[in-house]
């Protein structure tokens, strides 16, 4: 079936020609799209590109060995592993306090759920100065539970726990917030049809919730986790700024730069760099998973609709 | 397993989906609950399915008092007028997953539930669809791997919620047939819910018809087609002609014309109370001439003699809409044509009265 061929195998000589005026047709002009796209072009550059360049330019300016020196003494060392310390605290505790909160707001109807719904936003409202004021309000020798952790010998401002829970309250709205809209679309549906089937309450989460919500959940965790390792202000409000103890990457780098010592300074500034680049991509590998998703279910749909 | 439900109660805030109503299914049935949307029949199907809680009422399966039981105690089937299947997971998984959440102790071994689920697989007639993905699949397949799953756990009763609804009409009617005959196989008892008062006809062994969350009428398809206790279900079931007449001395004036009555409604009527005539098309006859028993002028407006029998629309002098459907025979003795000036006789009505 020659006729065939030209529809499915190979197009048509006139398609392409067809898909051309098809954009000549709703496009501007050359100079608008010209000046659009050197406008966005030129922005990128100047906001984005240069410092990104920049960091690492001067991270290596006195060369390889400053530079690895500079990421593995022992004050490196300790910021490394306090920064991670914390992601590996906060990160987990954010995701099962995103998994209740976006369940319960999404499969329940209470008193209060607004209330809730605008709560989980509170960090993304208050500056982070403030976020770790308010922990220190609480908790420092001054603050309102300050003679009682005295008594009993606990330090949490200017201490480890501190800089890990004020990492936790100011990324607490990133788990939450990416998982609220995708539990809604997955709705409710799949999860009675795995009660009917007999699946206790947990097997239904585990088996059905929690797979349908997998790359949403994914994504915030890797959102989540770059602020988290990010966060100065708050952080640099608890922390003391104690070398050696109490400082995370985000603090070193500003101590660093405070003593002149940029080339270090910019080394550690470059690892937080290719943390943000390895972010960046992870979200686009899974942002493209769930669009990729959408979209198989999206053609499902749609033969439905066709269907009626 | 029999199912009864009793005085059930259901409210949405201010809407009320069910409003006391009561039904009892005996084993091996197969009932439609046939209402237009809005009717509550929904409700109860996901009440019975223990999905939904009834605000008051009871609900017994097999004799025991189900209504404080969970879902999953039930052993009931349930399939999603959107099939719900799990779209992570493939279409043998998806068979699969009644029998992989069972407790330890009860659970099939892998290779039990690999013959389970291929067994099902081919009495769906997918057996190829095993390793697909749900989204890969046409609605009618997703139809039929969402009944494969529900049956995978042996319920003892089986609820549909819009089997067919999303389904186009070629594949419906196949689906129709194919499931009054899995009835027919595995002696469940079954319960769906459909708008389309074709389907339940066709399909089920009795029909309850709901309006406003009530129950309107219960009975076998014959019954409903021709013997419609309320005036709802006249108007609901297949198509009708509905006149407004009044009651005088005991009988039925259609604007001044005397019709004779078949159900005996009219003598329950006191004088001037208002009459509901209810006539199928098929039980219209057209005349040329008055046959002076009670039949009433009207103008043919439009033929369709495609079919296995014609068409007529005709408008009666006062300016309703009427259908007639007449043999090819009859139409080849009327000879008629439209703007022809006729008259129409009921030879069977249904009746119902009201006072003003």
């Amino acid at each position: 079936m020659p006729q065939d061929e030209a529809v499915f195998g190979r197009p048509p000589v006139s398609y392409g020609d067809a898909r051309a005026r098809m954009r000549h047709a709703t496009s501007e002009a050359a100079w608008a799209r010209i000046l659009i796209a050197g406008t966005a072009l030129l922005f990128l550059g100047v906001f984005l590109i240069i410092p990104l360049v920049a960091v690492f330019t001067e991270a290596l300016r006195q060369g390889v060995r400053v530079y690895i020196a500079a990421i593995t003494n022992a004050e490196a060392r300790s910021a490394i592993r306090l920064t991670l310390l914390t992601a590996s605290i906060a990160v987990p505790l954010n995701v099962v306090f995103g998994l209740a909160a976006s369940w319960a707001i999404t499969r329940f109807e209470f008193r209060g759920k607004n209330l809730l719904t605008t709560l989980i936003d509170l960090p993304f409202a208050v500056s982070p100065v403030i976020s770790g004021m308010i922990f220190v309000l609480l908790f420092g020798a001054q603050g309102l539970l300050g003679d009682w952790l005295a008594a009993h010998d606990l330090r949490i401002i200017f201490a480890v726990p501190g800089i890990v829970m004020a990492t936790i309250f100011v990324t607490f709205p990133f788990v939450a917030r990416e998982l609220i809209p995708v539990m809604e679309a997955a709705g409710t549906e799949e999860e009675q049809a795995a009660l009917t089937l007999g699946a206790s309450g947990w097997q239904a989460f585990f088996r059905i919730t929690l797979p349908n919500v997998k790359w949403g959940l994914l994504y915030g965790v890797v959102i989540c986790n770059a602020r988290a390792m990010g966060e100065f202000g708050a952080v640099s409000v608890v922390s003391g700024h104690i070398r050696g103890l109490t400082n995370t990457m985000p603090l070193y780098v500003e101590i660093l730069y405070n003593d002149y010592d940029f080339a270090a300074s910019f080394a550690v500034a470059s690892l937080l760099t290719s943390l943000a680049l390895v972010t960046m991509v992870a979200k686009r590998i899974v942002g493209g998973s769930i669009r990729y998703e959408a979209l198989l279910e999206g053609t499902g749909d749609e033969m439905e609709h066709k269907a009626v | 397993m029999s199912i009864e439900v009793s005085n059930i109660r259901k409210a949405f805030g201010s809407f009320v989906a069910l409003d006391g109503m009561s039904l009892k299914i005996e084993t091996g049935e197969l009932v439609a609950l046939l209402g237009p949307s809005g009717s509550g029949k929904t409700t109860l199907l996901r009440i019975i399915a223990g999905l939904e809680i009834p605000d008051s009422g009871a609900v017994h399966l097999g004799g025991m008092e189900a209504t404080e039981r969970s879902t999953q105690e039930r052993g009931v089937g349930f399939v999603f007028q959107h099939y719900a299947l799990f779209r992570h997971m493939t279409v043998f998984e998806n068979v699969a997953f009644g029998l992989r959440v069972r407790p330890r102790r009860s659970r099939p071994s892998g290779d039990q539930i690999r013959a389970r689920v291929n067994e099902l697989l081919k009495l769906m007639q997918l057996e190829w669809a095993g390793p697909r993905y749900p989204s890969q699949l046409s609605g009618g397949q997703r139809q039929r791997v969402a009944l494969a799953r529900a049956l995978a756990v042996e319920p003892r009763v089986l609820l549909l919620d819009e089997p067919f609804g999303a389904l186009d009409a070629k594949v419906r009617e196949e689906l129709r047939q194919w499931l009054r005959r899995l009835h027919e196989e595995l002696h469940l008892t079954g319960v769906f819910v459909t708008h389309d008062q074709e389907e339940a006809l066709e399909v089920a062994t009795r029909v309850a018809v709901l309006n406003n969350g009530r129950i309107e009428q219960v009975g076998t398809p014959e019954e409903l087609y021709h013997r419609p206790a309320t005036p709802f279900v006249s108007g609901f079931l297949g198509n009708v002609n509905l006149f407004h007449g009044r009651i005088q001395d005991g009988r039925v004036y259609i604007r001044g014309m005397p019709i004779s009555v078949h159900n005996g409604e009219a003598r329950k009527g006191a004088d001037g109370d208002r009459a509901m005539v209810y006539v199928r098309p098929h039980l219209l006859d057209i005349q040329l001439v008055p046959n002076g028993k009670g039949s009433f002028p009207a103008t043919v407006l439009h033929i369709n003699a495609a079919g296995p029998r014609v068409k007529v629309e005709l408008t009666t002098q006062w300016g309703d809409a009427v259908r007639v459907e007449i043999d090819h025979d009859r139409m080849l003795e009327l000879k008629l044509k439209p703007d022809a000036r006729v008259y129409l006789s009921p030879r069977e009505n249904r009746v119902f009265t009201y006072q003003i």
